[in-house]
């Protein structure tokens, strides 16, 4: 557990927590973590977020189903028990070729989703770790992270009630 | 606040109840008691589930020989409902991954539940092929794993065993494109439950879940990845469905225009399967709001585009026969019109073919029974469309003396129903006790063609 502290300004309606992040972006006050019931675009610039890099992992996956296929067929095939199936060759490669790319599928998706899992850090069982109890429902979170005296909570505080927070709050120890 | 301003769109919810209110619309399903309809129809679902039991655990005990095949037909009524259940599943697939891709937002209510009945129908289609085998207690030999007889592993240049891949394959990525799109609902049902079990239940669900914009960033780019992988997989998988038939001699499979029209054909079937669903679960669920008219008349234009590909594939068939100029193919088409099975093609191009074309009407579109009756019809021409093919094409075989009919046995009959069973059975606690819409969603799409600033 960490034990930072958090100002939280809870939204109703998701346009205001979006201008209140770019007041918050303009002040040059860095923003923890949005908390929404479904995603807002717009908000990856107000919160410095870099492009995902999932299409990379997706491709290694996909490079190594195909490798793990096509190696496989050929080692069965070819290598381990050769059989004479209707005089083809022990090496049919092209016949090869749709359960190679079944496996490339299949190897690019688990590998993807196994590597979001790891990276949002989320399991099987592990207890929501969530700012308010509305925040899937219909409650919006802009979280400011309290650092040090490099951030005056007052003026964080001032920024999320011009925008119409419903509620503000603090909180400690959020992750 | 939140008037239908937009001149030129229709909001995608008809009701405008805030966000508070989609949850409540939504989950309340879950987590109160059903209504009675939802027991009427679970009653006889279950129902057909027993009889399909009884018959499944009959024939194994008994052998396939309960089954009406011969040595002529030697695939017919299994092979038929494999195909019809993969195809069924198609259009989960189609609504919840190409729709994405092409950024259509009227899927946000249904992908959940079409990606449902794609997971549901790929069970139901697995049933057919295993029994098949004989002996199904052996059916882990399809894969190939080290094993006692010296490393005897399967034939990979066989495409039974490519559909053994494929299909795994597709049950595998659909599942977990569908659990990996329900952790936001599951986490909603865990905030909004009370102490106990239920809370405990979803927590375990939904890992974790909090909403985060870091998350829910890569949980969208995750989404993107996933459809764009499930894309050609569906297509692969009908693909190589097609394989079956179209790598074989057999005068009327062995066509290279198979795997595009049964691909067309699956998406085809399968959204009928869906409005079928659809138009149930919207009266049982009180959905109306979320499946809105509009959503029917789209799917009823996908009917139309789909149907007319597939009639074109009809044509191009017999066209093909004619102009290859070989005998043999052209007896196969000509049999098929005009032979002992002419009554199973006539209705098949009757369902597929002419009833399709119904829908260019708006006042059909909009007539909830007329869709309902006329996405029964399609699923009726669909399944008689594999049975023409599968069985007229295998009756007449080479030699005269082998030609033989086929008609199903009751045991045969009553697997199908217990198929249909087990499908509904399936969706039906799936829609009682998993959110059976995308909350988040459509919460996404909720001011979509309304002004929003008060």
């Amino acid at each position: 557990m960490s034990n930072k502290n958090f100002l939280l300004g809870i939204f109703e309606d998701e346009e205001h927590l979006v201008n209140a992040s770019k007041e918050l972006k303009d002040k040059k006050i860095p923003i923890f973590d949005v908390y929404t019931p479904f995603p807002l675009h717009g908000l990856d610039d107000l919160l410095d977020i870099k492009r995902s890099r999932l299409p990379y992992i997706t491709f290694i996956g996909g490079i190594i189903g195909l490798s793990v296929g096509l190696w496989f067929q050929i080692w069965t095939s070819k290598v381990s028990w050769p059989l004479n199936v209707g005089g083809k060759p022990f090496n049919s490669f092209t016949a090869f070729i749709p359960v190679a790319f079944e496996i490339t599928v299949l190897f690019g998706a688990l590998i993807t989703v196994a590597a979001f899992f790891f990276r949002t850090r989320l399991f099987p069982g592990k207890a929501g770790d969530i700012p308010d109890i509305k925040i899937t429902e219909d409650a919006f979170v802009l979280a400011v992270e309290l650092k040090s005296s490099a951030i005056d909570p007052d003026l964080v505080s001032s920024i999320f009630s011009t925008h119409k927070a419903k509620e503000i709050k603090t909180k400690r120890g959020m992750k | 606040m939140a008037e239908h301003t937009s001149k030129l769109r229709i909001p995608l919810i008809t009701k405008f109840r805030g966000y508070k209110g989609i949850s409540d619309d939504i989950l309340n399903s879950v987590e109160g008691k059903p209504n009675i309809g939802w027991y009427l129809a679970f009653m006889v679902a279950a129902s057909a589930l027993v009889v399909g039991f009884a018959a499944v655990t009959y024939q194994i005990l008994n052998g396939i020989g309960t089954w009406g095949l011969n040595k002529t037909v030697g695939w017919a009524w299994d092979i038929t409902n494999f195909v019809f259940w993969v195809g069924i599943g198609h259009a989960g697939t189609l609504i919840s991954a190409i729709l994405l891709l092409f950024r259509q937002k009227w899927r946000t209510s249904i992908n959940r539940s079409a990606e449902a009945m794609t997971v549901f129908a790929v069970m139901c289609a697995g049933i057919f092929p295993i029994i098949h085998m004989g002996r199904p207690w052996l059916a882990h030999w399809m894969f190939p794993f080290p094993n006692m007889r010296g490393d005897l592993w399967v034939n990979f240049r066989s495409p039974l065993l490519w559909d053994v891949f494929a299909i795994g394959t597709y049950f595998i990525v659909s599942a977990v494109f569908w659990y990996v799109g329900m952790i936001p609902d599951l986490a909603s049902l865990r905030d909004r439950a009370k102490k106990g079990i239920r809370k405990k239940f979803f927590e375990i669900l939904s890992w974790g879940w909090n909403g985060s914009h870091r998350t829910w960033h890569r949980y969208e780019v995750l989404c993107l990845i996933l459809a764009g992988l499930a894309t050609p997989l569906v297509v692969s998988v009908h693909t190589i469905v097609s394989f079956d038939f179209a790598t074989s001699v057999i005068p009327g499979w062995h066509t290279t225009i198979f795997p595009p029209y049964f691909v067309c054909g699956a998406v085809f079937s399968g959204f009928a399967m869906v409005l079928t669903l659809l138009i149930i679960t919207r009266k049982v669920m009180n959905f109306e709001n979320y499946i809105t008219i509009a959503h029917i008349e789209a799917m009823c234009k996908v009917l139309i585009v789909t149907g007319m590909i597939v009639s074109l594939a009809y044509g191009t068939e017999f066209f093909i026969a004619w102009y290859s100029g070989n005998p043999y193919e052209q007896y196969a088409f000509i049999n098929r019109a005009t032979g002992p099975f002419a009554w199973a093609y006539w209705t098949m191009v009757t369902c597929n073919v002419i009833s399709p074309h119904f829908f260019w009407f708006k006042k059909i579109r909009t007539n909830v029974v007329a869709v309902f009756i006329l996405s029964i019809v399609v699923n009726i021409g669909m399944w008689f469309e594999r049975f023409v093919i599968i069985v007229t094409s295998l009756h007449r075989d080479y030699l005269p003396s082998s030609w033989a009919m086929y008609s199903p046995t009751k045991i045969e009959i009553m697997t199908f129903i217990g198929s249909f069973g087990l499908f509904f059975t399936l969706f039906l606690l799936f829609i009682r006790f998993f959110p059976a819409i995308n909350v988040a969603e459509v919460k996404s799409v909720l001011k979509y063609a309304r002004k929003s600033h008060e």
